[in-house]
């Protein structure tokens, strides 16, 4: 194993588990630290800066960053980084003097997106403030996608939605509602410079089985019955309710049929619980509504009775799970259950009828558009694709970030610079060391455990379909959860002529993270350190030879809480903590100017 | 020092001993030593060595007299028992504490001032008598709790933090337990806990007086070019003559050793020392050469580590002073106090 390159900025970007596993890179343990300040105002616009939608995020976001917090393989529950990012968007003051000016007098160059989605916004934050003129075009009579049609009221209240929607279009944008794009060729014809295409993956999956055709007038598409409810065309289901799928879409499909009059709703799993595609949070909270989540029924046929569906039947299975994978399975029996509606939860894929196939745009043999995976561009130069749009359902923190790259890119391509031209992530260091024993970050390590979010009592609320169940956390609740954050964003910064290798960082570590040793090969190293470096998922820091001895300094950056008694015991300042900041450059950074004089140091 | 405490810390990789106690079970109270003292090396490799022999804290008693390496004590095992005593005297008190109750596994823990100046006569009674006591000097050579004088253990020609020179002679602990009979003497570094921590395993199970040098840099006042007793200096000139391993009754030696190369020596309670010679010419068995290869070393301004001296036949504290089996805690009233009657018999029968 080579000493670690610290210059990669990659390197202590990944000690920031949180921050490398979210998509748009919004740095969390900096936002952690100011709402610990009471700088909710300050956290939220740190916030913005990458995911663009702190209030809507900090409540249905997919939290990528959660399961890769460092704190829950020190305490099994990870921060509330999600909850937290609300009670910055809850307390906030107002922000309009902090969003970027725009200009009045324009670039000249117009872009026109498809879709009033979290793409297409994030497209239109990053370059109005450049001058740009852009044009959304929209199906439905009000902006904001899936967020708006597919997320129910209760998790998502609407004028949270109209707020975060509203400083983006605010800036100046043309919001065309009510108007449906039926072809690409005649956008590509209006003469915009650039065009994104953001409309999402609007497209249910069916179940062609026995009886579907039948029994129609019961069966809904999850996600085309959610946009229903949520525009108030429907507002009635039946009393038993089956839904099929066990992913997110069922988990609101589920819930929401409680809130129009179902009262015996049973989630209908193929595979057992491991296999889910729902969060463990949304499963958790359709169980706390008493939804039955049944599991290993395979749906075989919907069973009508004088044109009428009256339910289904289903295939009990049984499978041979290996090593958390499903080697062999059969049925054992099949089951009837009543049902009076029906509602299929099984997956959503992109539809792009309204684009010709005979414009010069490829596509692959899943008839979806091919786009790059960098510039989000398709193989017609000049159209961009993002979100659910560009490489099928993903979530809202990946639109953003498919938005904040096509932004660059359509910056780069209408000013005629490659669009592969993109800035490389830099990261600064800087230290926290503020006296003998004073550093300026909270490095007391909060034993307690992850607060519980408070939700409306049961018997509250269904009576409205948009009352909000999650409460938001208090004042009390915050102040421990803030502190439960490792600061892993406060790096342990070692520089090996400095240390006398008197052990003494060693000896402090509460999680025996260090060890002096001989250097060798990664594996033999993972195996002879003070506790054995089991995590390989984790990366090892070697330091160059030592002055004394020539051995190096490792250290497994696995459990390490960021305490900084490393550096506190050093008596030679070897060890410091810096904090990093990564700097990710939007389209605001890309010089695009014709002759752009580089400057230098 | 530090003012948060180490935190604690349970994650799921931690690994537990025999008792299913994890090593931070050994620790003790918040170090107030100096940020890169040696002294916190020794503490971590106590903590290490009785985790591994998997010993339960209130089996242990920790004695110390007074300086730095005194307060060690306080840092680790804060389930034991402790005394923390006058100057020097940490011998006697261990005696006593011993001559009571038999089943206390003891800890002393002494610098060089506290064993070499003031304590000396008491650090030699209790090698000779071979009390049963895991007797440590954390040496340094500099009285670090007073800002930095000489000790008597440092080395004519070695220079202070402010460059004057010491010219008396040196204490050698580890030749004078040799001389004074002693029945284990080892010395090692609180920088190199390979050899460190079998070494204090060694020690704990040894039945006697187990004395072990251990240099310890002042990090504040004695780690500068000029100090015999700096990370530096000890690192460039550490001379090993043996490594020692200690095997646990239930366990197989999993090390392998050459030939003739090493030798196994069956402990009391089963366990087997391993005694490997690095130096060839070495005899860790016989007093003369042990002395004779310390002197040519020092002679060369080098520093010998390791098992230099071992004889775990030699009768201990207990075996020759007849002390009782059976702990004074244990004992009835009645038999603590026979009564009036008894010391009346008894005087009368020396009468």
């Amino acid at each position: 194993m080579k000493p670690t390159d610290t210059s990669n900025p990659d390197y202590f970007h990944r000690v920031v588990d949180c921050q490398w596993g979210c998509p748009a890179h919004t740095d969390i343990p900096e936002y952690i630290r100011l709402i610990a300040q009471g700088q909710f105002t300050d956290a939220y616009m740190v916030n913005r800066q990458s995911n663009v939608f702190p209030g809507i995020l900090g409540r249905v976001c997919d939290r990528p960053c959660e399961p890769v917090c460092r704190r829950a393989r020190v305490d099994e529950k990870p921060v509330a980084i999600c909850r937290l990012k609300r009670v910055a968007a809850d307390h906030k003051d107002d922000i309009q003097d902090r969003l970027p000016e725009i200009p009045t007098r324009k670039n000249g160059k117009k872009i026109a997106l498809v879709g009033a989605g979290c793409a297409s916004l994030t497209v239109c934050n990053d370059l109005m403030p450049l001058g740009y003129e852009c044009t959304i075009f929209e199906a439905l009579q009000v902006p904001g996608g899936l967020m708006r049609s597919n997320i129910p009221a209760f998790r998502l209240p609407a004028e949270i939605l109209d707020e975060e929607i509203g400083y983006i279009t605010d800036m100046g944008v043309d919001l065309r509602l009510n108007s449906p794009i039926d072809s690409l060729k005649a956008l590509l014809d209006e003469g915009y410079d650039a065009i994104f295409i953001g409309s999402g993956a609007p497209k249910g999956k069916e179940l062609d089985i026995p009886g579907r055709q039948e029994a129609d007038a019961n069966i809904h598409i999850g996600i085309e019955w959610l946009e229903s409810v949520a525009f108030g065309h429907t507002e009635k289901i039946g009393r038993k309710v089956l839904i099929i799928g066990v992913g997110n879409t069922a988990m609101d499909c589920c819930r929401t049929s409680l809130r129009l009059g179902a009262d015996d709703v049973k989630v209908m799993a193929r595979k057992p619980r491991g296999f889910f595609k729902a969060s463990d949070w949304e499963l958790e909270d359709a169980e706390e509504e008493q939804v039955e989540i049944v599991i290993n029924h395979s749906p075989k046929s919907f069973v009508v009775e004088d044109g009428r569906l009256t339910g289904m039947i289903f295939e009990v299975m049984e499978y041979d799970i290996e090593d958390g994978r499903i080697t062999d399975s059969r049925v054992i029996e099949e089951r009837f259950l009543e049902a009076d509606d029906v509602i299929l939860a099984i997956g959503q894929e992109t539809a792009f009828p309204w684009i010709e196939r005979d414009i010069g745009m490829e596509f692959n043999k899943w008839d979806e558009p091919v786009v790059d995976k960098t510039t989000y561009q398709s193989t017609i130069p000049g159209v961009f694709f993002g979100g659910d749009a560009a490489f099928g359902p993903e979530n809202i923190i990946w639109a953003v970030e498919h938005g904040h790259q096509a932004a660059i890119s359509i910056h780069n391509y209408v000013h005629g610079k490659s669009v592969n031209d993109r800035l490389p992530d830099r990261l600064n260091l800087v230290s926290r060391k503020m006296g003998i024993h004073e550093w300026s970050y909270s490095n007391y390590f909060e034993p307690a455990a992850r607060r519980k979010m408070e939700h409306v009592p049961l018997s509250e609320r269904f009576k409205n379909l948009g009352t909000e169940v999650e409460l938001g956390f208090d004042a009390e609740q915050t102040a421990c959860e803030v502190e439960r954050c490792l600061n892993c964003d406060i790096q342990t910064v070692f520089t090996d002529k400095l240390c006398i290798e008197c052990d003494a960082c060693v000896d402090i570590c509460p999680t025996q993270c260090l060890t002096i040793t001989e250097p060798g090969p990664e594996e033999d190293l993972r195996t002879r350190l003070t506790a054995p470096a089991d995590n390989t998922e984790q990366l090892l820091f070697l330091s160059g030879p030592l002055e004394q001895t020539g051995r190096a300094m490792v250290k497994d950056e696995n459990v390490c809480v960021h305490c900084g008694l490393c550096a506190e015991r050093c008596p030679t300042a070897a060890w410091d903590m810096q904090k990093s900041i990564i700097d990710i450059a939007y389209a605001k950074d890309h010089d695009v100017s014709p002759c752009a004089a580089r400057q230098t140091g | 020092m530090t003012y948060i405490a180490k935190p604690k810390v349970q994650w799921s990789g931690q690994r537990h001993n025999e008792l299913g106690l994890t090593i931070r079970d050994y620790e003790g109270g918040l170090s107030t030593l100096c940020a890169g003292c040696g002294h916190d090396s020794v503490t971590a490799a106590l903590v290490q060595a009785f985790w591994e022999l998997a010993i339960r804290p209130e089996q242990v008693i920790k004695l110390s007299g007074i300086g730095c390496s005194s307060k060690t004590p306080a840092y680790f095992l804060s389930g034991s028992h402790g005394f923390n005593s006058v100057h020097g005297r940490m011998p006697s008190v261990a005696t006593g504490a011993l001559a009571a109750n038999r089943d206390l596994i003891a800890v002393g823990i002494s610098g060089d001032g506290d064993s070499l100046s003031i304590g000396f006569g008491q650090f030699a009674h209790a090698v000779r008598r071979n009390l049963n006591v895991l007797y440590l000097i954390e040496n340094n050579g500099v009285y670090g709790l007073t800002k930095g004088q000489f000790s008597a253990s440092a080395d004519p020609g070695s220079k202070a933090k402010k460059g004057e020179e010491n010219r008396q002679q040196s204490i050698d602990p580890i030749a004078t337990a040799i001389t004074l009979g002693g029945s284990f003497a080892a010395r090692s570094f609180s920088g190199d806990k390979n050899q460190l921590v079998p070494l204090l395993k060694a020690g704990l199970t040894h039945p006697g007086c187990a004395v072990i040098d251990i240099i310890s840099p002042c990090v504040t006042f004695n780690d500068h070019d000029g100090s015999t007793k700096s990370y530096a200096y000890t690192r460039a000139h550490m001379e090993a003559a043996t490594f020692t391993d200690l095997v646990p009754p239930a366990k197989t030696i999993e090390t392998d050793y050459a030939e003739g190369d090493a030798t196994s020596i069956t402990l009391h309670d089963g366990s087997r020392l391993k005694l490997k010679k690095l130096d060839p010419e070495y005899d860790p068995g016989n007093r003369a050469v042990a002395l004779k290869f310390l002197e040519d070393h020092r002679v060369r301004g080098q520093i010998v580590t390791g098992l230099l001296y071992l004889d775990s036949d030699m009768p201990d504290f207990h075996a020759v002073s007849g002390t009782s089996k059976k702990p004074l805690t244990s004992m009835s009233h009645d038999e603590l106090n026979p009564g009036a009657d008894a010391l009346a018999k008894l005087q009368e029968s020396m009468r």
